[in-house]
């Protein structure tokens, strides 16, 4: 079957990605439906990495001979490759790091420790959002604990959109930091980060995106969404684990301390003070994830040459074909938007009468992998009067077949424990 | 592909997912925990009321997946009425039993319906599941001691 949006080339994407083949328990193929937790790799980024390992495997930067040009130029490369995909002014202000939830961790910290203009102490507060994943709660909690300061968020409406009704009463003079996600992990919504960058800069506060599940699915221009930070993480835009990306602007990167000491992060040492290498070396204290960085390069060109317009479109006639699919299953309730602009490609809902562990239980027996829990956004959960759901998510490579297995798991989930 | 999953859910753990034995909050109790399973957000909070040495009530108020709520269920009919120490041994034969990773043959005359959580232990993941409320009983059982000594 086809459906107006989706990529053309879908047969040809899906061979890039050699899991998709596998069969599971009982020789029934994988429906891999988790790409909000963590995406599936093509072949291309597998080689990628391989390659390297194989035959330029050296430390970067700090080693004289031929092998550590190359990988230090692997390294390097895959940072212009990422500057280019979210259209950083410089690449300079690209620092790598472990995963999203380091690079939050990063600003927060490097933020506790600010002089001056940005730092931050009693009377000055916070602000983000219900429906932040855990890694972008737990990290200003602990800021606004630490320095007396206070954090505060804005709240959900029903249908999971963001309630902007009180934002010129929650971002005011007292606001030094909004940080909010660009997509929502578990209600798929996409916020207006433009808009209340907008809000946030008029009265002088650092904005922090959050764009681990917006940049996967959607053309990232960090000027455009007039950004301070972004960051995402590389194992959901189909690159590896154990690497993440933070951006930010040159003027805040220069301004911020330190984040690690160590190696690579130095200008000299001296027992006595050390100073600092510029960004982005500062904040990339010892060896870096070499080889993940170059197999996130690899990702992200993959992803563009693919187009994230089409990828877009794609998760849309996807995500629309789901939602249409779920509503026919009596006692589901979808959490989040309905309309299908409005939302990303991560659709939780809940059963009547099976919960999540269940639902996802009797999924995987039939080769349908989905995810079931918190997601890691449990304040959005409590928001909805929910302990936990189940998840789905699409990504380039889903098919409306493996909607049809989805849709078709629930029946048999219901009838398995006699629902209805 | 079903008896797998048959294996993990028994006819036993569904009846009790659907009538839970000795559900809801009751007094009197000396201690009163609250358990949390971090990976899933299952929850439990669950009283002891210890007497003479024997546990005279588990009362419970949980919400999660069939599996810990079966288990809720099962544990309140094993240790209702035992002396602590039988309880205790109770616990770890259901212990043992889930940590085998489906090596163990259950005793039935120990664990009753408890014998039916066997196919779980195959499960990794659904392992902390049945342990739940299994672990919040010893810890209340543990203070409420503490509380009458
Ligand atoms: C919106 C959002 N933010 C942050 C993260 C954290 O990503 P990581 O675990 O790779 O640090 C995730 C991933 O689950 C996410 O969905």
């Amino acid at each position: 079957m086809t459906l107006p949006g989706l990529l053309p080339e879908l047969e040809v994407i899906r061979k890039d990605f050699p899991i998709l083949e596998r069969t599971l328990a009982g020789g029934v193929p994988l429906v891999y439906l988790d790409s909000a937790n963590t995406s599936q790799k093509p072949q291309c980024v597998i080689d990628a990495m391989v390659d390297h390992l194989e035959r330029h495997n050296a430390n970067v930067a700090r080693a004289m001979h031929q092998l550590g040009a190359e990988s230090s130029e692997a390294f390097e490369n895959a940072r212009d490759v990422v500057a280019r995909f979210i259209g950083a002014p410089s690449r300079d202000e690209v620092v790598f790091t472990k995963n999203a939830s380091e690079a939050l961790n990063l600003v927060a910290n490097t933020l506790a420790w600010a002089t001056g203009d940005l730092a931050i102490g009693a009377g000055d507060e916070v602000v983000v959002t219900e429906m932040e994943h855990h890694s972008n709660i737990v990290p200003w909690q602990l800021l606004t604990e630490r320095k007396g300061a206070t954090l505060r968020w804005f709240g959900l409406t029903e249908s999971g959109e963001l309630d902007l009704a009180d934002i010129d009463s929650l971002i005011t003079e007292r606001t030094k930091v909004v940080s909010l996600t660009w997509v929502s992990n578990m209600l798929g919504t996409i916020n207006p980060v433009a808009e209340i960058a907008r809000r946030a800069h008029e009265v002088g506060a650092i904005v922090v995106v959050d764009a681990s599940q917006a940049a996967p699915q959607l053309p990232v221009d960090v000027t455009a969404v007039d950004a301070d930070v972004l960051v995402f993480t590389g194992h959901k835009v189909v690159g590896p684990t154990g690497i993440g990306v933070l951006w930010g602007k040159r003027s805040l990167l220069e301004q911020l301390p330190p984040f690690l000491g160590g190696g690579e992060m130095i200008e000299t040492v001296r027992m006595e003070r050390s100073t600092y290498a510029g960004i982005p070396h500062k904040f990339e204290a010892g060896t870096p994830p070499i080889v993940e960085a170059v197999g996130l390069g690899a990702a992200l060109e993959y992803l563009a040459a693919v187009g994230m317009e089409n990828i877009h479109r794609h998760e849309q006639a996807i995500t629309a074909y789901a939602l249409e699919g779920l509503a026919t299953i009596p006692g589901l309730r979808v959490l989040g938007p309905l309309d299908v602009t409005r939302r990303g490609g991560a659709v939780a809902f809940e059963m009547d009468g099976v919960h999540p562990h269940d639902i996802a239980q009797v999924l995987d027996s039939r080769g349908v992998a989905v995810r079931a829990g918190h997601h890691c956004a449990k304040p959005a959960h409590a928001r909805f009067g929910v302990q936990s759901s189940t998840r789905m998510s699409s990504y380039l490579y889903t098919t409306p077949a493996e909607i049809d297995a989805l849709v078709e798991g629930l029946e048999h989930t219901r009838a398995y424990f006699k629902v209805g | 592909m079903n008896a797998e999953l048959d294996s993990l859910y028994q006819e036993i753990i569904l009846d009790h997912y659907k009538n839970p034995h000795h559900a809801g909050l009751r007094e009197p109790y000396e201690a009163e925990v609250h358990h949390v399973n971090p990976t899933c957000g299952d929850e439990v909070t669950l009283r002891v009321h210890i007497a003479d040495g024997t546990v005279a009530d588990v009362s419970y108020d949980a919400v999660g997946c069939s599996i810990s709520q079966a288990s809720a269920s099962v544990l309140t009919d094993l240790v209702i009425g035992k002396p602590v120490a039988e309880a205790m041994s109770v616990h770890e034969e259901f212990l043992t039993l889930m940590q085998g990773k489906g090596t163990v043959e259950p005793d039935e005359d120990v664990l009753e319906d408890g014998i039916a959580f066997a196919g779980v232990a195959k499960f990794p993941a659904r392992v902390k599941c049945a342990l739940l409320s299994w672990m919040a009983w010893k810890d209340a059982t543990a203070r409420s001691l503490e509380e009458t000594r």
